[in-house]
């Protein structure tokens, strides 16, 4: 392979990774919008209405304003780890999209081991929290971190669970082979979350709680910790959290659709339905997604945090364990295990 | 010089120089974030040797979990970093030796790797087969058949290590009062109020 080709692959890659960049971070644009509209009309009220048609550049004039004012960083914080933290919980958020296949094809990197990449890049996401909690040297943040290190490090383990019972359904780790796995001719009836609901439900609550969202928004409870790790924060670093906590839920989102509702397959496989293109179906499974997160977070009271661990440690663990004894029973017993 | 060995040289680099400032930073916290960097370098190596599997799993086990109760205790220690200092010539014996020991047995298991039938025959088991195997296959496939015991008795050695860990820190303090979920859940309306009708003028 000559250098040219070398540099033309490179150029590729790059031009793709840009283009799917843009498009998450304006789609993520509206979904911050969504979430604000949907908490509101639950509340009766009417949400962002006022930048633009129906309050729809609200997000874009919340980047302006956090972008031109002025960061402040408190004079005890270690000035290196603090201005670091937002940088690495928005990057490693980030990351995570490159092996997510958003149609048939339609992935950057076609990783063997696509679902512990994102697995793995999740699990760093807490650097981004502790670092910052550390660094500003200061009370509620430094609580809110050693909350969140105990309480990610906790949702993680359920979850590692959950991946592996679809794994052995789908016999491979790679993400588009496990949404193949999901086609068949019964349409919807043949995605993961049918004969894995109880995992599905796991998997959702742990999705929660892994991405700090209320109800299990005990990182950043402003009834107890002002404003958890952020406390200290303004200005674009700020911005940077946010986004990193909205990639990564869009991450958690994807998942939950790559994972059990099928990724890009249409849910009723006959012709006008298989016309629609696989990416329109995978961008409605990820709204679908994050609707029932942001129904979760207008509806749903906060945990208490001895409540939460005890969720974690004792009800998911136990249950979630003993479905990949099962799962894996069912599948060696009836044959039905993907060679 | 290739792409791969680029990579190779950039990963092996950081690495090193990561490890060195382990010890070498004054402040314990960004000691630790240098053994992350470092943990992150060495995945970085064995993506490059196409044990993907192994790179992942040492990023989810390690990085993402070990070193945060690492970060969590060295936080939560008030640490004094002059007292730390002055000990340094004391411990140098015992740390050169155990480095030194720490060497010698790196030594010796990269001669067996080179000496010992049985070892070099495990690439052999794994891609025995079917030769379009994927990485995490083969190393279950080697895992489980060829060396199912070993991996058993060490998953019983850690379960050993984590009931030491609750029989040492689990205590039972008399007048703690403790929530029973089941309880909770089953009350209704009837065994929780107690509706007593009052006569006026009377009291209870």
């Amino acid at each position: 392979m000559t250098w040219q080709d070398t540099l033309l692959k490179v150029a590729i890659i790059a031009g793709q990774s840009l283009a799917l960049l843009v498009a998450l971070l304006v789609f993520i644009a509206y979904i911050l919008l969504a979430d604000r509209k949907i908490w509101a009309a639950v509340q009766l009220r009417r949400g962002p209405n006022v930048v633009g048609p129906f309050g729809l550049l609200q997000s874009f004039a919340d980047l302006l304003k956090f972008v031109l004012k002025e960061p402040v960083i408190p004079s005890g914080a270690n000035k290196a780890l603090f201005l670091l933290a937002p940088l690495v919980s928005c990057v490693l958020a980030l990351a995570a999209w490159v092996v997510v296949p958003i149609a048939d094809g339609w992935v950057i990197a076609d990783l063997n081991v696509g679902i512990l990449y994102i697995f793995a890049i999740s699990s760093l996401g807490v650097y981004g929290v502790i670092m910052a909690g550390w660094a500003s040297n200061s009370k509620y943040p430094f609580l809110a971190a050693l909350r969140s290190a105990a309480q990610m490090v906790s949702y993680e383990v359920s979850i590692g669970f959950v991946i592996i019972t679809v794994l052995m359904c789908a016999g491979s780790q790679n993400l588009s082979r496990i949404v193949e796995a999901q086609d068949g001719p019964l349409g919807l009836l043949n995605w993961y979350f049918l004969p894995l609901l109880p995992m599905f439900v796991i998997f959702f609550v742990s999705a929660l709680a892994e991405t700090n969202r209320p109800p299990f928004d005990l990182v950043e409870a402003e009834s107890e910790l002002v404003a958890g790790f952020m406390t200290e924060y303004g200005s674009t670093p700020y911005l940077l959290f946010m986004l990193g906590e909205y990639v990564a839920i869009m991450t958690m989102c994807a998942m939950g659709t790559i994972l059990f509702l099928g990724g890009w397959l249409s849910p009723l496989p006959f012709p006008p339905f298989t016309w629609v293109p696989g990416i329109v179906w995978f961008v409605l499974k990820l709204c679908f997604m994050f609707f029932l997160f942001a129904m979760a977070k207008a509806m749903v009271p906060r945990y208490r945090y001895d409540q939460l661990m005890r969720l974690g440690w004792k009800v998911f663990l136990p249950i979630s364990l003993v479905a990949v004894v099962v799962v894996a029973g069912v599948l060696h017993f009836t044959g039905t295990a993907p060679r | 010089m290739s792409v791969a060995a680029a990579f190779f040289y950039l990963f092996a680099c950081v690495l090193v120089a990561s490890a060195f400032m382990v010890i070498a930073s004054r402040n314990p916290i960004h000691s630790v974030l240098f053994l992350i960097l470092c943990f992150v370098n060495a995945a970085g190596l064995f993506i490059l040797i196409g044990a993907e599997f192994l790179a992942l799993i040492l990023v989810v086990v390690y990085v993402g979990a070990v070193a945060v109760l690492f970060l969590f205790v060295v936080m939560m220690l008030d640490v004094d970093f002059v007292e730390l200092r002055q000990g340094f010539l004391q411990y140098l014996p015992i740390g050169a030796l155990v480095g030194m020991i720490f060497l010698a047995e790196l030594v010796l298991v990269a001669g067996t790797w080179v000496a010992g039938p049985t070892v070099a025959s495990v690439p052999q088991i794994a891609q025995a087969g079917t030769a379009a195997l994927t990485n995490t296959q083969m190393l279950g496939r080697v895992l489980y058949t060829e060396y199912v015991y070993f991996f058993e008795a060490a998953g019983m050695v850690l379960l050993v290590a984590m009931i030491g860990a609750i029989v040492l820190t689990l205590r039972h303090k008399p007048n703690v009062k403790r929530q029973n979920i089941s309880d909770q859940v089953a009350r209704t309306a009837k065994t929780a109020i107690d509706v007593v009708k009052v006569k006026p003028g009377q009291g209870i």
